[in-house]
């Protein structure tokens, strides 16, 4: 039943590296947009089954901003990004150059604005991978939903058709130097068994 | 007022799970989206039921480890154990709460309208099991928590934002 290669530190830390090339250009990307520093933990990589993921974001009735994104080509998979509301309102400010503290509800045009995030962000990360690995990839549009943490990501498990099987999950978490600009958001890269040893080969790793 | 509330022991079931429980426990299941909670009550043995479900039915996949994750199998399951701690079947109140479409947006290759698969097959094995549903809360966009009383069979649901409503 467990069909999940092995993974040895290294491949952790190749996993690790992906992931930091494909976040810090997705970062630049963001940091451009809210014309702001934006830094980065170094990311994360496990395995774990999908239901796990809500404990290392917060509650599950923690209300918070998700832009997912369907990868499809030679790594298929979802990469999804999540902000605490706080941070989701900060960002409309930034993106629409109105004063911190500005938006205190979550209009059309701000879920707009914050879906163009994701979809910068998921564009950015692609793209890094790509060059990285020459490895073909799309991403489709993005969805968006702004509700109870455990509500989205169970959807989108299901949606997803991800219930079954654990799947890598890369994350990494965001923040700015300074405190009351603070964005704090999740990063989570979802995908399958196969992909993994597709990644690694063309990275130059070797995969029984 | 939430004071006295608080007394009284809740027990959390998670994604895919279920609880049984007599009175005066609580049955909570938090952040319901395209998951749908079905509760049962019978009101003379005052046992209640709650159970988490994701998917409708269990035939499309291969290895299922966890039946409760199914409608199909879940809701027998849950059933079967109620009725072996006392309760009868023909007594049994059902509530569906959630099968919300969470996301908007278009991706054909997601299966958005699961919300609505789940609640439709719950409904149907409930019918077929012959358990009265008393009443329903589906659909609809947004997250719901789902607390089952098990002194009163009444379904309280939290979305946030919005007050408290009692099914």
């Amino acid at each position: 039943m467990n069909k999940y290669p092995e993974l040895s530190a290294s491949h952790m830390d190749a996993l690790r590296e992906i992931s930091n090339i494909g976040m810090g250009n997705a970062l630049t990307s963001l940091a451009q947009l809210v014309n702001r520093r934006i830094n980065m933990n170094v990311p994360v990589a496990t395995f774990m089954p999908f239901e796990e993921t809500i404990s290392l974001v917060g509650g599950p009735e923690e209300l918070v901003s998700c832009v997912s994104v369907r990868m499809s080509g030679e790594v298929p998979g979802l990469v999804l990004f999540l902000f605490s509301s706080e941070s989701t309102l900060k960002l409309v400010d930034m993106l629409m150059g109105l004063d911190l503290g500005t938006t205190r509800e979550l209009d059309e045009i701000g879920q707009s604005a914050v879906m163009e995030v994701g979809n910068v962000l998921s564009g950015s990360f692609v793209s890094a991978i790509y060059s990285l690995t020459s490895l073909e990839m799309k991403s489709a549009v993005p969805l968006f939903a702004y509700d109870m943490l455990g509500a989205i990501l169970t959807s989108l498990m299901v949606a997803s058709g991800r219930v079954e099987e654990q799947v890598l999950v890369i994350e990494t978490s965001l923040f700015q130097e300074q405190a009351e600009a603070n964005i704090s958001g999740h990063f989570f890269m979802l995908t399958e068994p196969g992909s993994i040893t597709k990644l690694f080969n063309a990275l130059g790793f070797q995969m029984t | 007022m939430e004071l006295a509330v608080k007394d009284i022991a809740e027990i959390q079931v998670g994604i895919a799970d279920y609880k049984i429980a007599r009175e005066p426990v609580k049955l909570i299941t938090l952040g319901l989206g395209s998951c749908v909670g079905v509760s049962l009550y019978d009101p003379v043995t005052r046992l209640g039921g709650l159970l988490h479900v994701m998917l409708p039915d269990s035939t499309q996949f291969n290895n299922v480890n966890k039946p409760a994750k199914f409608a199909d199998l879940g809701i027998p399951l849950i059933v079967k154990e109620m009725q072996s701690k006392g309760a009868n079947i023909s007594r049994l109140q059902a509530k569906l709460v959630g099968g919300a479409q969470m996301f908007s947006g278009l991706d054909d290759k997601m299966t958005l309208n699961i919300g609505y698969r789940n609640a439709d097959k719950s409904r149907d094995v409930l019918k077929k099991m012959g358990i009265r549903i008393l009443v329903e809360e589906v659909g609809g966009n947004r997250g719901r928590t789902m607390i089952l009383d098990t002194r009163t069979g009444q379904v309280t649901i939290r979305t946030l934002g919005n007050k408290l409503q009692v099914i």
